[in-house]
């Protein structure tokens, strides 16, 4: 079981990543410059948060034009996992890897809190280990988490179970309470909430625990 | 200036005026020259000697303050403080203000003042792990006031977020003392290994002088001097030289910087601040008691036509200048091409003690370092302090419900909620964040990485007790400092300060600069907290109306075990409240006078600085020992007020009973210093009592946790409504026409 977390120059989250993925999903994590065109072998490629090239323009759409995003998709073509955090999503989906689009927060403020979160299916991947208990709390920091998608993609989310997961006070006006979602064969996940922030009593929360469990549950599965 | 001619013409007094320089200064000039400097040393030296970069009305008197001490690695002088943490690694940490460019432009003006203060604790080796600021503002109402709110704590957000640092504390306040200039104070706090620490003396000549970073362009220039003169009627005129940042590329930078670092190729880093491509590399030359010549041509320049003085006075932001060992020139290169930052060798160090500029094969600049460095002026400017107010006497008071009251002070502008502020900062990126604003402790408290170790960081001050009583008001800045950090478990390890005033050619404005240190410097010896970074603010005045004297310190601490750190949000059911320290029901200068009665009056509650220190390590060995369910330090609001943030915090109500021989205004919102509420389970309460009392320490058992209601002496306030407005008042302020 081995993973990959990617570094953009503005990745401010991939030390926390890989210290949660270290310490909960598996030891063996690689850190990939942005720059690489090649990925290691691994199962999981992660792509943290932050502000992968400053987000000027709009959040992730040049990292999503970055030399290794080509290997990325061909490992999620191949079925390999792929989880995108906060700006990790917003590249997913500039990518084209996830439908839809991240927008500014309703608000129009950056929005730092924690926010109680529904699993709504807990057969993924991603959040397998939640079965039986359905809701978390998983802190958010973002100004661009607003997710959009056309009523027919919405529909079609919530219909085939790519709504992984939904906030249960919506902070930034997305879709249909929209906090992470899959693509149709599953192995592509993006999420606004931070779960390598909610690992540690002592820093806070604990509900992204079940996250960096149900990946090595995944991991180990699917080697079986 | 229109051409490189105009720069190489000889200057005149007016013209040195004109950027802020005194005849006598302008007479320094020439006597150290033997002659007139021509248009662009003029610049340097104009900038060189303004208050904010020469320190020229201060610095006799922040050699009162107490500077070393067991934990202290590198005093003031540095970019940043140095502090010992233990397990060889070291704590570096400044704050600084940036009031002056974010009244002008606030947006810019606030991320341009975390980028900086970054930059001053990077510099020195360490990576920055969190950010805190200290921010005041005009009346709510003043038509200024909800913009400049507004765009400051975007701003700081922009900044923060995007670098990726937690903001994890601050303070807040509102008074029509600031309207015509608000305050902006960031501090930033790093880790570093006590082995790998970086200084600024470049050591040596003949190594080379290399600018990272950011390009150069014309903005910012004169921003030091800008920052050394009051504000009048044409302060708009002023936005271009306000800085832009860009947290991009202070992201690249630090991470290439602390990448080079580890190569120990570098002589002497500095970053580019106030005063830009000068103050740098003439602080460098200096302390490393060599000369320095530069080539213009090889800045890296984001404009078009920029002249020497342009470009040595520019204040763009995100640039670093490194002396290097000779020979390595090629493995920097090659860490900041892959962080896609600019690098270029623009110089070299001397054997000639002067600094030479050079622009397109001419010489524009040829002067002396020692005269722009050490002969800066320093004055003893004159100061005669006002009359000292009496000693308020509350027997006149009307009368006072004091569940009403409570509810009315806990909704006040100082005392009300700022989650609308600190929502919008990333408090927890780098995921060791245990406290932090909202976290219900005095302290923000953040682990050291890997270590079980925690820093306590504190940013503190009560300006309308240095108001009424410069010196007074300036011990009990450090004292709380000390007091909020002590009552997380932590030792208090040292402070930085961030010294806001008037203008200094005022006596009475002098006088409160003069006396806030000499309180200060009393408050440090006495708790063994020593200074060891800071930053004056100077002529913070509009139309000769002054600033109201604001010395913010910023303190650190140390917890060893991270798991003990205590907040207030832990009260249970059934606790006993215990009030720690001896309360007379002080009412002058107190935040209940100046709400409830209108009046801003009276003598500030003095500080006992020996029982301050009594009663706060009696705090801190309870809290270790575990005997406590919450604590809070008694400040703003005095008991009442600290108790609804406790209740508020554990969501849960609390009784608290009458005072002997008190008021109700007096015994619940009187603020007499060094006090505590402790949260006691039963039974630990004889414990904790008796322990007290063999310290000496004044301690009485005054009420219990329950219910849902704030119960005083009889008066009931419920706790929703209490959190309704304590919540509510920021929200409405901000986003109701």
């Amino acid at each position: 079981m081995k993973a990959a977390v990617i570094v953009f120059p503005g990745s401010n989250c991939d030390r926390d990543a890989v210290c949660a993925l270290r310490n909960h999903t598996t030891r063996h994590v690689h850190r990939v410059w942005h720059r690489d065109s090649q990925l290691p072998k691994v199962d999981l490629v992660f792509i943290p948060g932050g502000f992968s090239y400053g987000d000027y323009l709009r959040s992730g759409a040049v990292a999503a034009r970055s030399p290794i995003m080509a290997a990325i998709k061909e490992h999620a073509l191949n079925g390999g996992l792929v989880a995108g955090i906060c700006n990790g999503f917003q590249i997913l989906t500039e990518a084209r890897l996830l439908p839809g689009a991240l927008m500014r927060n309703a608000g129009l403020k950056f929005v730092c809190k924690s926010a109680a979160l529904t699993v709504e299916n807990t057969k993924s991947s991603f959040t397998n280990a939640y079965f039986g208990q359905p809701t978390t709390s998983i802190p958010i920091a973002h100004h661009d988490g607003n997710y959009y998608a056309d009523n027919e993609t919405l529909d079609r989310l919530e219909g085939e179970g790519q709504v992984i997961f939904r906030y249960v006070d919506n902070p930034n006006g997305s879709a249909r309470d929209i906090a992470g979602i899959c693509n149709a064969k599953g192995n592509v996940l993006g999420m606004m909430p931070h779960p390598e922030r909610a690992i540690d009593a002592l820093t806070g929360e604990t509900g992204g625990l079940g996250f960096f469990e149900s990946l090595a549950n995944a991991m180990a599965g699917a080697r079986k | 200036m229109s051409g490189v001619t105009d720069q190489l013409s000889p200057a005149n007094l007016a013209q040195a005026q004109e950027l802020g320089l005194s005849e006598s200064e302008w007479g320094v000039i020439l006597d150290r020259l033997g002659r007139p400097p021509n248009q662009a040393e003029l610049g340097i030296f104009s900038v060189m000697w303004s208050e904010h970069c020469s320190y020229k009305s201060s610095r006799r008197h922040l050699r009162k303050l107490p500077t070393t001490g067991d934990c202290v690695i590198c005093g003031p002088g540095e970019n940043a403080g140095v502090i010992d943490i233990g397990d060889g690694q070291a704590c570096i940490f400044k704050m600084e203000s940036h009031n002056h460019p974010s009244f002008i432009e606030p947006y810019q003006g606030a991320a341009t003042g975390v980028g900086g203060i970054m930059r001053d604790v990077f510099t020195m080796g360490a990576r920055p792990v969190a950010l805190l600021n200290a921010l005041r503002f005009g009346a709510p109402e003043h038509a200024k006031t909800r913009a400049l709110v507004s765009g400051v704590v975007a701003g700081i957000g922009g900044y923060g977020n995007c670098v990726g640092v937690p903001t994890v504390g601050g303070e807040t306040n509102f008074h029509s003392g600031y309207n015509g200039n608000i305050l902006v104070n960031a501090m930033c706090v790093g880790i570093a290994d006590q082995d790998s620490i970086f200084y600024s003396a470049a050591k040596g000549a003949g190594n080379p002088v290399l600018y990272v970073g950011a390009k150069t362009g014309r903005d910012g220039i004169h921003g030091a001097t800008m920052a050394s003169a009051e504000f009048d009627d044409e302060t708009e005129a002023k936005r271009p030289t306000v800085q832009v940042g860009d947290p991009f590329t202070e992201k690249r930078l630090i991470e290439a910087c602390l990448e080079l670092m580890q190569t120990g190729c570098i002589i002497a880093i500095q970053d580019m601040g106030a005063a830009g491509l000068t103050s740098s590399s003439v602080e460098m030359a200096d302390k490393g008691g060599v000369g320095i010549a530069l080539n213009l041509d090889r800045v890296p320049q984001r404009e078009t036509g920029m002249m020497p003085v342009e470009m040595m006075l520019s204040e763009s932001q995100e640039r670093m200048l490194i002396v290097l060992r000779q020979g390595q020139e090629a493995i920097a290169r090659e860490i900041f091409e892959r962080w896609e930052l600019d690098v270029a060798l623009i110089g070299r160090t001397t054997d000639t003690g002067h600094m030479v500029l050079t622009h397109k094969g001419e010489v524009v600049c040829d002067i002396p370092i020692g005269p722009l460095a050490d002969d800066a002026p320093n004055y003893d400017r004159p100061w005669r302090e006002a009359p000292l107010r009496s000693v308020f006497s509350s027997k006149d008071l009307p009368p006072c419900n004091p569940a009403n009251a409570l509810q009315i002070l806990m909704q006040s502008p100082d005392m009300a909620s700022k989650r609308w502020i600190w929502e919008q900062y990333d408090r927890h990126v780098m995921a060791d964040t245990i406290r932090a604003s909202g976290g219900a402790a005095d302290a923000a408290i953040v682990r050291v990485h890997g270590t079980d170790k925690a820093l306590a960081i504190s940013s503190d001050c009560t300006p309308r007790y240095v108001a009424a009583d410069a010196f007074e008001g300036g011990k009990q800045a450090v004292a709380e400092s000390w007091r909020n950090i002590s009552a997380c478990g932590a030792t208090p390890l040292a402070i930085t300060d961030c010294l806001n005033f008037g203008n200094p050619e005022r006596p009475e404005i002098m006088a409160q600069l003069v006396r806030a240190i000499d309180g200060m410097a009393e408050a440090c010896a006495v708790l063994g907290f020593p200074v060891v970074s800071g930053n004056v603010s100077l002529y913070n005045e509009t139309a000769g109306t002054a600033i109201p004297p604001t010395p913010a310190i910023g303190g650190v601490g140390l917890l060893a075990d991270a798991s003990k750190a205590m907040g207030f949000g832990g009260a249970q059911d059934g606790d006993a409240l215990i009030l720690l320290g001896k309360t007379k029901g002080w009412l002058g200068s107190s935040l209940y006078l100046r709400e409830m009665e209108n009046r801003e009056e009276g003598a500030p509650p003095p500080v006992d600085l020996a029982m301050e220190r009594c009663a706060g390590d009696f705090v801190r060995s309870v809290v270790l020992a575990g005997e406590l369910s919450a604590v809070h330090d008694l400040s703003d609001g005095g008991l009442a007020c600290a108790a609804a943030e406790m209740a508020l915090a554990s969501k849960i109500g609390l009784h608290l009973r009458g005072g002997d021989r008190l008021s109700d205004a007096a015994w619940f919102f009187g603020e007499d210093q060094g006090r505590y509420l402790l949260a006691v389970k039963p039974s630990q309460v004889e414990g904790v009592l008796s322990a007290a009392k063999m310290a000496g320490i004044e301690v009485e058992q005054i009420g219990s946790v329950g219910g849902d209601k704030i119960v005083l002496n009889g008066a009931p306030l419920a706790l929703d409504a209490l959190r309704d407005g304590h919540e509510g008042w920021l929200p409405n302020l901000m986003e109701n026409e």
